[in-house]
């Protein structure tokens, strides 16, 4: 019994190390998109339910907005600008000794005037003459920042940098792609299962032979093949229907083999009942085999709609990379380009773009599972 | 684009697919029916009717362009003049596409491997922990991302920082609590092909994993008593009596982990671009597919020896196939 218990014990430790690792990378992501962007440029995510120390750097008002008092001339102000909450322990007034000074002792600048610094982020700078500064002086301060999190990130990603249109992009791409295939792919099985017609053996062994063709091996010849009937009728040769056409292609095989395995496998007296009483292939298709497939439909709708939805590489050659046409994933790339150190950006574009497929997964893990195992039962 | 033309684009796309179906085989009821008084059922009509768009389909963005790519890959960059083998020898001679090579061929080796020794591991783990269920749930979780956001998750752990500055990356964080340097990880030649192999280690565990998990409910429970009444241990039970019974099943996930590994491009591309040594067939071809107005030769090329790869999985599958149909 020990030996069990022992066993059990070290089971669920490295499944626990399993988990761990394999949910850290997400969860990461997941807080530091709702972090506060000064605090996520300065200190990791695991310190985020603490009180961080930042470095930052301010700058007081300029000379026009000093004033007299007591013969001596004054600029006052926050550098917190009414975000409360931080705390500022020390400041300095060169970027070499950066904490030089406790919060509110007097630093001395070189023209003689003092500047106090006080926790709360209200500085006060006194000289005998008047200030001359058109820029205003350099502090340097090291704040402690209590724990904050916002949903600016994603107001400023949704709306400002375009990851919401390239939402919407990406639904408009996604759902015909995932229904077309559905559609024309159904047809086809029930033909491959129970229809006979000359070469249908071949077609099949066609049909498996795509499985795994590589679909860099379509590229180059689609994308002149696009070019040439856009050129023909004068149009753009990248669009949303050639979009759907491209994945529709691409997903044809798996889509069809999938099907047909699932339709193959249903009762055969069912549909030969069916003819003998004068039922039309269509009749049949329509009235026996669509409701029968709604299981293996559920399957496959989620296998191929996560496949579009996170496809980067046909999304990349068959559409404009404009703010009208781009997905999601290429999105991103080009975020990961332009905005490559801006992570309060990357992070939330990122969540945004696996909203989606979470959702699906949460939901709907039983038939997203259920296509999986069934395609890996020939691969 | 407007909420409403968005909506348009999906009803028309869908509508104009359905209502091929529908009007076809209404007109060929109708002409068989009312106007020739008899009813073939079996008619060839029908069959081409059902088969007619996907084989369309199949035909322009698959058969076509397979030969059409072979054929190119002896062309120039226009793919006019006829220039032999100049494409291939041109490749063999290139730096790059010997580093792709090197590269894809680690991929190939390490990648397959980990996801299916984790996958086979945590499965067989996972089936005995009353938690199991939500451990499968948490490493299954990175199949539903895409690479792209697999690729900002994980640059985002191995993000770097001067050794002054506070890390910000999980990675380097762990490495300079523990009293290291910290590095910048996916700049360092050689090695940073094994970080980014870990982000698709990471995606594809999970898919192993719940195949695994399926497969391990057709073991023998009583083979598995027996053998521990035996006193075997867990160990021992596990080498020889579950790896043994899935072998199938290994091979089968080995395959679909490689078709994919030897595609592997999105992560590249987001991560390095190709830069610091990481460079695959892939990304070199949408390279070439776009540099200095595309070359169809050259690329082509990569595509072919990414074809060369999955050719002897192919003919396996058609192979089995032929097996099962004479059953």
């Amino acid at each position: 019994m020990r030996k069990n218990t022992t066993s059990s014990i070290i089971s669920q430790l490295i499944l626990l190390v399993f988990v761990v690792v394999w949910i850290i990378p997400t969860f990461g992501l997941f807080i530091s998109s709702f972090r506060d962007k000064d605090l996520l440029a300065n200190s990791g995510w695991w310190t985020s339910l603490t009180t961080s120390q930042i470095n930052e750097i301010f700058r007081t008002e300029n000379k026009d907005s000093q004033y007299q008092e007591n013969g001596n001339y004054i600029i006052k102000g926050n550098f917190f600008d009414n975000i409360k909450g931080k705390k500022i322990s020390s400041f300095g007034i060169t970027s070499k000794n950066i904490n030089q000074f406790l919060v509110g002792e007097k630093a001395i600048l070189k023209n003689g005037s003092e500047i106090t610094v006080f926790e709360n982020g209200d500085y006060i700078w006194k000289s005998q003459d008047s200030f001359k500064h058109k820029n205003g002086k350099r502090i340097f301060i090291t704040a402690l920042s209590p724990p904050k999190f916002t949903i600016e990130n994603y107001k400023e990603v949704l709306f400002k940098e375009g990851v919401g249109q390239a939402f919407l992009n990406t639904l408009t791409v996604a759902i015909p792609s995932t229904i077309i295939p559905l559609i024309i792919c159904s047809f086809f099985a029930y033909a491959l299962s129970w229809m006979r017609f000359f070469g249908r053996d071949t077609l099949l062994a066609i049909i498996i032979a795509s499985l795994v063709v590589p679909l860099q091996m379509s590229l180059i010849p689609l994308l002149s093949i696009y070019n040439d009937i856009g050129a023909f009728f004068n149009i753009g040769a990248k669009s949303y229907p050639g979009v759907w056409m491209a994945h529709t292609g691409f997903g044809l095989a798996s889509t069809t083999f999938l099907l047909r395995n699932f339709i193959k496998s249903l009762p055969h007296e069912m549909i030969e009942a069916a003819r003998v009483d004068g039922a039309t292939h269509y009749d049949i298709f329509i009235k026996i085999i669509l409701p029968l497939s709604v299981p293996a439909f559920a399957s496959i709708f989620i296998l191929q709609f996560l496949w579009v939805w996170n496809d980067l590489l046909v999304g990349l050659v068959f559409l404009d990379q404009l703010p009208s046409e781009i997905i999601l994933t290429a999105k991103l790339r080009e975020l990961l380009g332009s905005r490559g150190e801006n992570w309060e950006i990357l992070t939330t574009s990122a969540f945004v773009s696996m909203t989606v497929p979470l959702l699906i997964f949460f939901l709907l893990q039983r038939y997203f599972i259920r296509g999986l195992v069934a395609g890996s039962v020939k691969g | 684009m407007t909420i409403f033309s968005f909506i348009a684009y999906i009803v028309l796309g869908v509508t104009a697919c359905i209502s091929y179906y529908h009007i076809s085989n209404y007109l060929l009821d109708f002409f068989t029916k009312k106007v020739f008084k008899k009813n073939y059922n079996d008619s060839a009509i029908r069959a081409f009717i059902f088969i007619a768009p996907a084989f369309i389909v199949l035909l322009v963005f698959i058969l076509y362009p397979v030969f059409e790519t072979v054929r190119l890959s002896f062309f120039d960059k226009f793919g006019r003049e006829f220039v032999g083998l100049d494409n291939y020898i041109w490749a063999i001679n290139d730096p790059q596409f010997r580093r792709g090579i090197i590269n894809n061929l680690g991929w190939l080796l390490i990648v397959p491997t980990l996801s299916t020794f984790f996958g086979l591991i945590i499965a067989n783990l996972a089936d005995r922990i009353w938690w199991g269920a939500i451990a499968k749930s948490i490493i299954f979780m990175p199949m539903a991302i895409s690479f792209v956001g697999a690729g900002v998750i994980w640059k985002f752990v191995y993000d770097y920082r001067g050794p002054g500055d506070e890390q910000i990356g999980f990675l380097n964080a762990v490495v300079v609590f523990f009293g290291f340097e910290p590095q910048a990880w996916i700049t360092i030649p050689v090695w940073n092909n094994l970080f980014l192999m870990v982000i698709m280690i990471w995606i594809q565990t999970g898919l192993a994993m719940v195949i695994f998990s399926a497969a391990l409910r057709g073991v023998p429970k009583e083979m598995l008593e027996a053998a521990r009444i035996d006193g075997a241990s867990e160990l021992k039970i596990f080498t020889s009596i579950i790896v043994p019974y899935l072998e199938q099943t290994i091979l089968v996930i080995w395959t679909i982990i490689t078709i994919l590994v030897l595609k592997i491009f999105d992560i590249i591309l987001a991560m390095t671009n190709g830069q610091w040594q990481t460079e695959v067939m892939a990304n070199l071809m949408f390279d070439w597919m776009f540099r200095g107005g595309g070359d169809s030769g050259r690329g082509s090329v990569f595509a072919i020896v990414i074809m060369i790869g999955v050719v002897p999985i192919m003919a396996w599958n058609i192979y089995k196939h032929k097996q099962e149909q004479k059953i």
